[in-house]
């Protein structure tokens, strides 16, 4: 309970908005910091039950193994992969031009 | 058009070798020749139309749900067992977050601090001395979509106004082979660099994991290299040289960088640690910087459970692994009773070694396979340009031709014609002798006939022959090959001309 809270700066939300390229305001970034940060001390919230003896898990079940046969499976047909897509040209996703990248 | 120079300074090679010593780190990407991709059952069929082989799974779309590929981790393992690898008891996949349109999920799915196999090493003959190159791990991850970029030049971004994706790359099985820094190498490093890339394509092969065509890139390296001034023990700053995508150009690339760095050091300045591009016309340019290291906040892979292969699994792999490339060469050089010069002529082209001996395992002499891979082969490649395992001629169809040859039927032009006719697609070799009326008039009486009139065109070449001056009968053969329109078997001929005329 009542740790100290995780603190998150504006700039440290401004370094994670740039990797996910979300283009945000000076007000922007004030106003999601404190609310990302009730989220990480819910998060963070469940260390305090996990004692020693709990080893941390990246899955629920106790599995390992899971595979599929090498078998090719129908693909979806061109017009539905590109239903959805906000620009198409020549059967292909039309995205806007990257830079700083290649 | 991009430019075909470059503005670097270059370090005279030799130069650069006596006030430096070159560390290389090579990561190599290998994509599986799976049928279906990592995750989902798309086909990996190399060439399909755009965006025909994807699906929610390798479409990144909300609620699908990734199974892993049983294949890809048995070769994931026997790559790393060839590789003299430890395999992981446990290993998970994690995500790599970034955000490009080559990879629509936002994520790709790899493994970060649990490779699947680790510690491993190759040793390397090169020209008589042998190198080891130490294994730091071996991964499994998934390929990206491809990104054409419109509007501009083509290829490179600059200028391009648009991108076009096609995801049916998106998923494909792909595993990363990493090395610890390569040191110690000194002058030998590209030569060296080029070996290791040649001995995975070469081992990815004899495993039968991956096409391994490196034009397709099947196989595509990023060459780290960085210098460390003579006597100094400290490693210099590396760029990494991304997607080189041939032998050559793996040596090009490490020796232009060597180079490169060596005028910059020398100067007092400072090598940047950046990503380069490799262009095919022989240099570097500088692409991303990695000033700020990349941040791709990798966590485990929630959708997917652990791998923990079973050391049963990995023992039966371990013996399921062919003969290693290294002693398979001394061993077919041994039973072919190829000269070391030979022998250096097969190595020397690529992919001709397991030809020859699939030649050989379907009839034909070595010397005879050995004979039409490296020459009438290598010489038909060589003018199309392309690799003698991508000419459309099975080593079944060469020992067919071969077969023809030695009983008879085909003397060596016509058989080149046969060799000509199935490379043109026209069928098999029979089909060709057939279609072409190609085979060697057996008929002794046509035979005959043509060397009697050969000896009545040409009386005064006969009396010498009379005369015992048998190396003249060399233009009689010749009249009646014309004749016969080569298809006579030369040495019949002979025969007939010496008997007729003794
Ligand atoms: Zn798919």
């Amino acid at each position: 309970m009542a740790q100290s809270p995780t603190t998150l700066s504006v700039e440290e939300v401004a370094r994670l908005a740039a990797l996910a390229r979300i283009d945000l305001t000076t007000e922007e970034l004030e106003h999601f910091a404190p609310q990302l940060e009730v989220i990480l001390d819910s998060v963070a919230s469940v260390s305090e039950v996990a004692r020693a003896d709990v080893p941390p898990t990246s899955h629920a079940l106790p599995l390992t193994n899971v595979f599929r046969a090498d078998e090719v499976r129908e693909s979806l047909p061109v017009e539905a992969v590109l239903a959805n897509a906000p620009a198409s040209e020549d059967d292909r996703f039309r995205v806007p031009r990257i830079l700083g990248e290649d | 058009m991009a430019e075909v120079t470059t503005t670097a300074e270059l370090m005279d090679y030799d130069e650069a070798m006596e006030r430096f010593d070159p560390v290389l780190g090579l990561e190599v990407h290998v994509e599986l020749n799976t049928a279906s991709k990592m995750f989902c059952g798309c086909s990996t069929a190399f060439g399909a139309d755009p965006n025909t082989q994807t699906c929610p799974v390798c479409l990144g779309l909300p609620g699908s749900l990734p199974v892993v590929n049983g294949t890809a981790v048995e070769s994931a393992i026997r790559i790393g067992l060839a590789l003299n690898c430890e395999v992981a008891t446990w290993c998970r996949f994690s995500r790599k977050n970034y955000f490009y349109p080559d990879m629509p999920k936002d994520y790709q799915v790899s493994q970060y601090d649990e490779p699947i196999c680790f510690d491993g090493h190759v040793d390397l003959e090169v020209n008589g001395d042998v190198f080891r190159i130490e294994i730091e791990r071996v991964h499994m991850e998934e390929d990206a979509g491809k990104l054409v970029h419109q509007g501009g030049d083509t290829g490179r971004i600059h200028g391009a106004d648009h991108s076009l994706v096609d995801y049916n790359r998106a998923g494909v099985p792909l595993m990363e082979i990493v090395t610890k820094p390569i040191r110690g190498l000194g002058t030998r490093a590209p030569e060296v660099g080029r070996a290791y890339m040649a001995h995975l394509r070469d081992l990815m092969v004899a495993l039968g994991v991956s096409h391994a065509r490196m034009e397709q890139g099947n196989l595509r390296c990023d060459a780290n290299v960085s210098l460390m001034p003579k006597g100094s023990d400290e490693l210099g700053t590396r760029t990494e040289t991304k997607n080189v995508n041939s032998l050559r150009s793996v040596e090009g690339a490490l020796r232009f960088e060597i180079q490169r760095q060596g005028a910059l050091l020398a100067e007092g300045g400072r090598v940047v640690q950046e990503t380069r591009h490799w262009h095919e016309e022989g240099w570097t340019s500088p692409g991303r910087s990695k000033e700020t290291a990349e941040d791709y906040r990798y966590f485990p892979e929630p959708d997917l459970v652990p791998v923990a292969p079973s050391r049963e699994w990995v023992e039966q792999l371990r013996a399921s692994l062919p003969e290693p490339p290294a002693s398979k060469r001394t061993r077919l050089q041994a039973e072919y009773g190829f000269t070391d010069l030979q022998m250096r002529d097969v190595l020397g082209n690529a992919g001709s070694l397991d030809l020859i001996e699939a030649t050989v395992l379907a009839g034909s002499s070595a010397a005879a396979a050995r004979k039409w891979w490296l020459g009438e082969l290598a010489r038909r490649a060589n003018d199309a340009g392309v690799d003698l395992a991508d000419l459309t001629i099975t080593p079944q169809q060469v020992a067919a031709v071969q077969a023809l040859v030695d009983e008879g039927s085909l003397n060596d032009k016509l058989a080149r014609q046969v060799i000509e006719g199935v490379l043109a697609g026209e069928g098999e070799p029979a089909q060709v002798v057939a279609d072409r009326g190609l085979a060697v008039v057996s008929d002794e009486g046509a035979l005959s006939q043509a060397v009697d009139e050969a000896i009545a065109a040409n009386p005064d070449v006969a009396e010498r022959i009379r005369e015992g001056k048998v190396q003249a009968a060399g233009a009689l053969i010749g009249a009646v090959m014309k004749a016969m329109r080569g298809q006579a078997d030369a040495a019949r001929v002979r025969e007939l001309i010496l008997q007729k005329l003794s």
